[in-house]
């Protein structure tokens, strides 16, 4: 079984955003930026599937050279092999313009595919487009949002995470499932792992290598604005014996929030 | 025109999908046009009834034995051939777990972008502009569209309901064609936690524990508060969900859900920057926490320095008086 996994850098969670506002862009400087953490249950159940059902597992990434950092970690992790399809936009907030990237390389290089794993989204654009994207533009059923997942020869069952409920989904391979929180542990990279990944090479494919024209993927959305979130006014903060504090905290939403 | 999906889950239909009719239909008067609903489905004619209070001026009806149960390849396939017909200017989803899974398949059949989980909508010159939050709220980035139909999925629970208008009005059913060997993901079985309805991210009211609920058992303590308080969930910070105390499906926080509530109240909760990101747009937020000087109070429109074990049973009795009355 080949396993595809897309994989994307991302800021730490950790992070604090600031916004350029001449350019309108988020200040990249000063972000440590790490393996999406949707992406990284997608790798690791790609490596479990591996390792229960033999095959090889691919990690891609679309996005400018310093994406070679990530695509080393999945190496390290037990990848087999890592491929950059490069695009020197790190982020254009615009999931067709990535779905198309990936479509078009899985057409053009990788069509050999049983399996495409993607992150529920990436943290930062929070879109959560790409997966659903890249299965309609390439034909293939799609369960997302996926916090258990069973293949069985060309079949799979996956459980999707909906509004206080999961559903269980039945599924054809080839197809495109998208990770979430719960679907698994990551493992950390070993120091073998980062030895082995340390000889790999990770090939670089260009737009041209995969026979896409910038126009054919000019992003859609413009962005016109980029602002940091209203700065709230401090609120009442008490300190009293509790039966005071409780009545007080109902007395607010009572008669200020008016929530009850 | 405007067209909003309107999303039926187990035969009714979903309030968020009301919502993203209601904004629909305040754009679509600033905007000089009508919006229009979609159902797709089997037997959900009968459900147009309450759709048209909220701003509807037609409800079409797309048919097919196929399209009882929801799947992203067949639902986009129908609103696809209804798009190609009527040409709509704008399409406005709600950003469900449905919303999310179906909008971009339809956005890459039309090969169109799409601006996802937006939290603000006007109109400008003769447009539609959008705001949708980034890195989980820690920025806000404005959007205009280049590509056309102009495609959003709306955040639930921050679009206020219009006042109910008539009920009635013109519903155009559709028989549509769905080729049966494209639906190759089909779900055949929901899986709900006993007593559990609403999720944090349709709750009014979400009532949140962290690292000092100390373990599992305390968060009984809160699913004790949600049952009295209407339309309210439990939530949880990404620490009590790491440890095992609660499943996932209630964290809130950048690797879990963002909410905007009414009102969110935070226990033992220190307010660690990915939390913030997830419940700072909440309408209301209310922190209980032992240390002064944890960051949730930063955000808190009020806060009590305080044992929440001790405070949480005189809440529940003062909660209870005020309900009564």
């Amino acid at each position: 079984m080949n396993i595809f996994v897309f994989v994307k850098r991302v800021p730490d969670t950790e992070s604090k955003i600031r916004i350029d506002h001449e350019t309108g862009t988020i200040v990249e400087e000063g972000l440590n930026f790490v393996l999406n953490p949707y992406d990284e249950y997608a790798v690791e159940e790609a490596l479990r599937l591996r390792e229960a059902k033999g095959g090889k597992v691919i990690v891609l990434a679309v996005g400018p050279d310093e994406s070679l950092t990530i695509l080393k970690k999945c190496l390290a992790m037990g990848a087999d092999e890592a491929f950059l399809l490069k695009d020197k936009i790190s982020e254009a907030y615009d999931g067709l313009r990535t779905a198309k990237i990936i479509a078009r390389a899985l057409e053009k290089k990788f069509s050999d595919y049983n399996l495409l794993l993607f992150g529920k989204q990436s943290m930062g654009a929070d879109n959560a487009q790409v997966p659903s994207m890249v299965a309609e533009l390439l034909g293939l059923p799609q369960v997302n949002v996926v916090t258990k997942l069973e293949i069985e020869g060309a079949k799979g069952i996956a459980h999707r995470e909906i509004e206080g409920a999961l559903e269980k989904v039945s599924f054809s391979l080839p197809a495109v499932i998208s990770a979430q929180k719960g679907l698994n542990e990551p493992r950390y990279e070993t120091l073998k792992g980062i030895m082995m990944a340390k000889k790999k090479e990770i090939p670089i494919l260009s737009f041209e290598d995969l026979d896409l024209k910038e126009e054919d993927i000019v992003p859609l959305l413009e962005i016109t604005k980029m602002e940091s979130p209203p700065s709230k006014q401090a609120g009442k903060i008490i300190e009293e014996e509790p039966k005071e504090a409780a009545k007080k905290m109902v007395e607010f939403l009572h008669q200020e929030a008016k929530i009850i | 025109m405007i067209l909003v999906f309107i999303e039926v889950r187990e035969g009714k239909v979903k309030k968020s999908s009301l919502e993203t009719l209601s904004e629909g239909k305040r754009r679509a008067d600033d905007l000089n046009t009508e919006v229009y609903a979609v159902l797709v489905g089997h037997n959900v004619e009968s459900l147009a009834s309450e759709v048209f209070p909220y701003g509807a001026s037609k409800v079409y009806v797309l048919k097919n034995s196929l399209l009882r149960h929801y799947s992203a390849a067949s639902f986009s396939q129908a609103l696809f051939s209804l798009v190609e017909e009527i040409k709509p200017e704008v399409v406005l989803f709600s950003a469900s777990s449905m919303g999310k899974d179906l909008a971009p398949r339809l956005a890459a059949k039309l090969g169109v972008s799409l601006a996802s989980d937006c939290t603000r909508t006007t109109a400008r010159d003769g447009k539609l502009e959008v705001v949708r939050p980034i890195f989980a709220g820690k920025a806000f980035a404005t959007l205009t569209f280049k590509s056309s139909p102009q495609m959003a999925t709306l955040r639930p629970n921050v679009f206020p309901l219009l006042e109910p208008g008539e009920k009635e009005g013109e519903v155009i059913g559709k028989e549509v064609v769905i080729p049966e060997d494209q639906i190759r993901a089909q779900a055949f079985e929901i899986l709900r936690e006993e007593g559990e309805e609403l999720d944090v991210t349709e709750a009014e009211v979400v009532v949140s524990g962290g690292r000092g609920m100390k373990g599992p058992e305390n968060f009984d303590l809160l699913r004790d508060l949600t049952s009295l308080l209407p339309h309210s969930a439990v939530g949880a910070s990404r620490s009590a969900v790491d440890a095992g105390w609660i499943d996932h499906q209630h964290q809130v926080g950048q690797t879990g859900k963002t909410v905007s509530p009414n009102l969110y109240i935070a226990f033992g909760i220190s307010g660690a920057i990915q939390h913030l990101a997830g419940m700072s747009s909440s309408k209301y937020i209310v922190a209980v926490n032992k240390d002064p000087e944890a960051s949730i109070f930063k955000v808190a429109d009020f806060g009590v320095v305080g044992d929440l074990f001790r405070v949480i049973p005189y809440l529940k009795e003062e909660l209870k008086k005020v309900l009564s009355e």
